[in-house]
C-alpha cells in the first residue's frame, strides 16, 4: 500500500476528522483567549491608561496594572500547561489509535 | 491631516524612548561608550565559560558526524532541555539589561515590553509546535516548501532568514563590543573578533548539539544569576512587595508616575503593529524555529514550548524585580552615578550596577560575564541557522535540486559559518559608530512578514500555491524593509532627513496585511495546472501533521 492510501485512508477515517475538529477546537479557543487578553491589555493601555494606573487601595501604591500584567504572564504559562497536558494525553491516545486501525 | 501629523511629532518623542528591548541596549550603548577599568574577575569568569563550552564543543563534535546529527542534534534533545534552549535564545543580553533598564526608567512600562515578547509562546504552541515538529527535518523551509514548488520557496525564505540572521547578528555584535567596553574595560574591536571567532568555533566543530548545550549553560547561568538578585532585592525589603514599591514611588523621580501605563503606547496603531511584530515574528525566527527539529516527536515539541513559556515568563518576573531594586539600591546611591547624576555607563548598566550592589565585586564579575556569555550563545544559534539556510536550502535545493551528498553539503555549510563569522565581524567593525536601533525591530518585522505568513499558511490554507506563497511572501520582505528605511528610526534617525514619510515605528501591521492579502490573491488566481496538483497534496500533508505519521524520529546510534 503506498503512503498516499495510508494516508486517505486515515483521512477518511470519521474518528480522525472527529479528533482534528475537537483539537482545532481547543486550540483556536485557547488561542482567543490569549489574543484577546493581551490585545485586551494593550487596548486598555492605548485608549485608557488612567485606569490600570488606578490604585487597588486609595492608601497603597499598587496599582490594577501591576496584577495584571503579571496575571499575563502567569496566564501564557497556565493556558500552555493545560494544552500540553491534553494534546500529550487525550490526544495522543486517539492519534494512536487511529494509527492502529490504518495498520500502522 | 494637519492634525494628524501634529500628533505623530508626539509620538516620535516617546517612539525615541520606546523600543524593542534588544532596541534599547543599542540606543544607549550608541555612539561614544566610555571605556572602563580592567575587570579581572569578570574575564576569569568569562574564561572558564569559554574553557567549559569549548570542552563541550569538542565532546559534541565526536557526535555530530552526519547531516541529522550535526543540524538537529539526531533529535535527541527532551523538551525540558530544548525548553531552556528556546528561553536561552530568547533572553538575550539586550532583554536582560534592557527591560530592567526599561523598569528602572519608567516602571510598569518595562513589564508591557516583556509582556509583548512572552505571548507570541502560547500562540506558536496551539497552532504551530506539532505540525512543524511532525512535518520538519531540519529547518522550516521544509515544511513550507512541503507541497509546494521546492527551487522557488526554499530560495525566498532562505533570502528572508538571512536578511533576519544578517541584522540580528549585526545588533548582538555591535552590543557585544559595546558591553565588553563597559563591562571588562576591553577594546571594541577585541571583543568582536572575539565573538565571531568564538561563534565559528561552536558550531563548526560542535554544530547543534554544541550551539543547544552552550544555551542551556547559559541560560541557567543567567536564571541563577538573576533570581539571585530578585531575592537579595525582596531581601532588602523583608519580602514585602508593597514595600518595594512604595520605596521606589517615593525615591523614584517620576513618583507615582512609575506605577502606571507612561508613553510607551501613545496610540493604537503602533501599539497593535507592535504587538503583532514581536508575537508572529517570534513564531518566524529561524533561529527559534530550527530548535524544533532537534526533539524527538511532537509530544516533546509541546513540552518544549511549556518550559520555555515559563522559564521566559519566569526570567521577566526577575527583571520587573530587578528593575525596581535598582530604583531603591542604585538609583539613590551616588557611587553609582556620575556628576550629572545620571547613572554611570548609562541606563542599561542598571541591572548590572545592582548587581554590585546586592553581591559585591565577585557578583558583578559574574553577571558581566553572564551578559557577555549570553550574546555568545544567541549569535552561535544565529550562525546555525544562517548556515542552514545557505547549505540546505540555497546549495541542497535551489542549485542542486535536490541531489547532493552528505559530504559536499556539509563542506558548503561549514564554509558559509566561516564566511557568515568573518561577514559578522566585518559587519560589526563597520558599523560601530552607526546607530543600529533599528535592526532588530527589522529582523522581527520580516520574520512575521515573510516566514510567518508562508509558513502559516502552508500548514492551514489548502489552497495555497507557489504562486502565491512566493509573490505574497515577497510582497511581505519588500514592504517590511522599505517601510523600515522610511520610518522615523531610519529616514530620521540614521539618514538624519527632517521628517519621516512613513510615521509609524514598526511596520509589521502593513506588510503582514501585504503578505496575506498578496499570498491569499495570487493562490486563488493560479488555475494552472502545477497549482491544482499542489492542491490535491494537502490532505497528505494534513494527516501527517496532525498524526506524525511519516515524520523524521530521532537517530539512533
Amino acid at each position: 500500500m503506498s503512503s498516499d492510501e495510508v494516508y486517505r485512508r486515515i483521512y477518511d477515517n470519521p474518528r480522525f476528522q472527529a479528533l482534528v475538529k475537537k483539537r482545532g477546537r481547543f486550540a483556536w479557543t485557547l488561542s482567543a483567549i490569549m489574543l484577546l487578553a493581551y490585545y485586551g491589555f494593550v487596548c486598555l493601555i492605548a485608549f485608557d491608561p488612567k485606569l490600570l494606573g488606578t490604585r487597588i487601595q486609595p492608601d497603597a501604591v499598587l496599582t490594577w496594572g501591576i496584577p495584571g500584567g503579571i496575571g499575563l504572564i502567569l496566564l501564557c504559562f497556565i493556558l500552555t500547561g493545560i494544552y500540553v497536558q491534553r494534546a500529550n494525553g487525550e490526544f495522543d491516545r486517539e492519534v494512536r489509535q487511529i494509527l492502529e486501525e490504518a495498520g500502522q | 491631516m494637519k492634525g494628524f501629523s501634529f500628533s505623530w511629532r508626539a509620538l516620535f518623542g516617546a517612539a525615541l524612548i520606546s523600543a524593542v528591548p534588544a532596541m534599547v541596549l543599542a540606543d544607549s550603548v550608541n555612539g561614544e561608550v566610555h571605556k572602563q577599568p580592567t575587570n579581572y574577575i569578570a574575564i576569569g569568569m568569562f574564561l572558564a565559560f569559554i574553557i567549559l563550552t569549548l570542552g563541550i564543543t569538542k565532546w559534541a563534535s565526536a557526535r555530530s558526524a552526519s547531516t541529522k546529527d550535526y543540524y538537529t542534534a539526531g533529535g535527541k534533545i527532551t523538551g525540558f532541555q530544548n525548553g531552556l534552549a528556546i528561553a536561552g535564545d530568547y533572553m538575550s543580553a539586550a532583554s536582560f539589561l534592557g527591560i530592567s533598564a526599561q523598569v528602572f526608567t519608567s516602571g510598569f512600562d518595562g513589564l508591557i515590553y516583556s509582556i509583548g515578547f512572552l505571548v507570541g509562546w502560547p500562540i506558536i504552541l496551539f497552532l504551530m509546535a506539532e505540525r512543524l515538529r511532525n512535518l520538519g527535518k531540519f529547518t522550516f523551509s521544509d515544511v513550507a516548501s512541503y507541497r509546494l514548488g521546492q527551487k522557488p520557496i526554499r530560495f525566498l525564505s532562505a533570502l528572508s532568514s538571512l536578511t533576519v540572521v544578517a541584522f540580528y547578528l549585526i545588533a548582538q555584535m555591535v552590543g557585544a563590543g559595546k558591553l565588553i567596553q563597559l563591562l571588562f574595560g576591553l577594546d571594541y574591536l577585541i571583543a568582536v573578533v572575539l565573538v565571531g571567532v568564538l561563534m565559528v568555533l561552536y558550531v563548526l566543530f560542535g554544530g547543534m548539539l554544541a550551539t543547544t548545550w552552550v544555551q542551556i549553560i547559559k541560560a541557567v547561568l543567567l536564571l541563577s544569576g538573576a533570581t539571585f538578585m530578585a531575592v537579595m532585592v525582596l531581601k532588602s525589603v523583608n519580602f514585602d512587595f508593597s514595600a518595594l514599591f512604595e520605596k521606589a514611588v517615593e525615591v523614584h523621580p517620576k513618583g507615582d508616575a512609575i506605577m502606571a501605563p507612561g508613553v510607551l503606547i501613545s496610540d493604537p496603531i503602533s501599539a497593535i503593529s507592535l504587538g503583532l511584530a514581536l508575537m508572529f515574528g517570534t513564531a518566524g525566527l529561524p533561529h527559534i524555529l530550527m530548535r524544533f527539529f532537534t526533539v524527538g516527536d511532537a509530544k516533546e515539541a509541546r513540552k518544549s514550548v511549556f518550559y520555555a513559556t515559563g522559564f521566559i515568563g519566569y526570567f521577566y518576573i526577575l527583571t520587573f524585580v530587578i528593575g525596581f531594586g535598582a530604583i531603591l539600591l542604585v538609583g539613590t546611591n551616588p557611587a553609582f552615578k556620575d556628576a550629572a547624576g545620571e547613572l554611570l555607563g548609562g541606563s542599561n548598566m542598571a541591572a548590572v550596577h545592582l548587581a554590585k550592589a546586592v553581591g559585591g565585586d565577585f557578583f558583578l564579575g559574574f553577571i558581566s560575564a553572564v551578559a557577555f556569555a549570553t550574546i555568545l550563545a544567541v549569535v552561535a544559534g544565529l550562525a546555525l541557522a544562517g548556515a542552514s539556510a545557505v547549505a540546505l536550502d540555497l546549495y541542497t535545493h535551489v542549485l542542486r535540486g535536490g541531489n547532493v551528498n552528505e559530504k559536499a553539503q556539509m563542506a558548503v555549510s561549514k564554509g558559509a559559518v566561516i564566511a557568515l563569522g568573518i561577514v559578522a565581524i566585518v559587519l560589526g567593525i563597520v558599523f560601530e559608530k552607526q546607530n543600529i536601533a533599528f535592526m532588530v525591530g527589522l529582523a522581527f518585522s520580516v520574520a512575521a512578514a515573510t516566514n510567518f505568513p508562508i509558513l502559516f499558511l502552508s500548514m492551514y490554507w489548502s489552497k495555497l500555491t507557489t504562486r502565491g506563497a512566493v509573490i505574497g511572501g515577497a510582497m511581505g520582505l519588500i514592504t517590511a524593509l522599505t517601510l523600515t528605511v522610511l520610518s522615523p528610526t531610519v529616514w530620521v534617525d540614521v539618514l538624519h532627513h527632517p521628517a519621516a514619510i512613513f510615521p509609524y515605528k514598526y511596520p509589521a501591521l502593513f506588510a503582514m496585511i501585504a503578505a496575506f492579502v498578496g499570498i491569499w490573491l495570487f493562490s486563488v488566481t493560479d488555475t494552472s495546472a502545477k497549482a491544482r496538483a499542489e492542491r490535491e497534496k494537502f490532505f497528505a500533508q494534513f494527516v501527517r501533521s496532525q498524526t506524525g505519521l511519516g515524520a523524521s524520529g530521532a537517530v539512533d546510534h
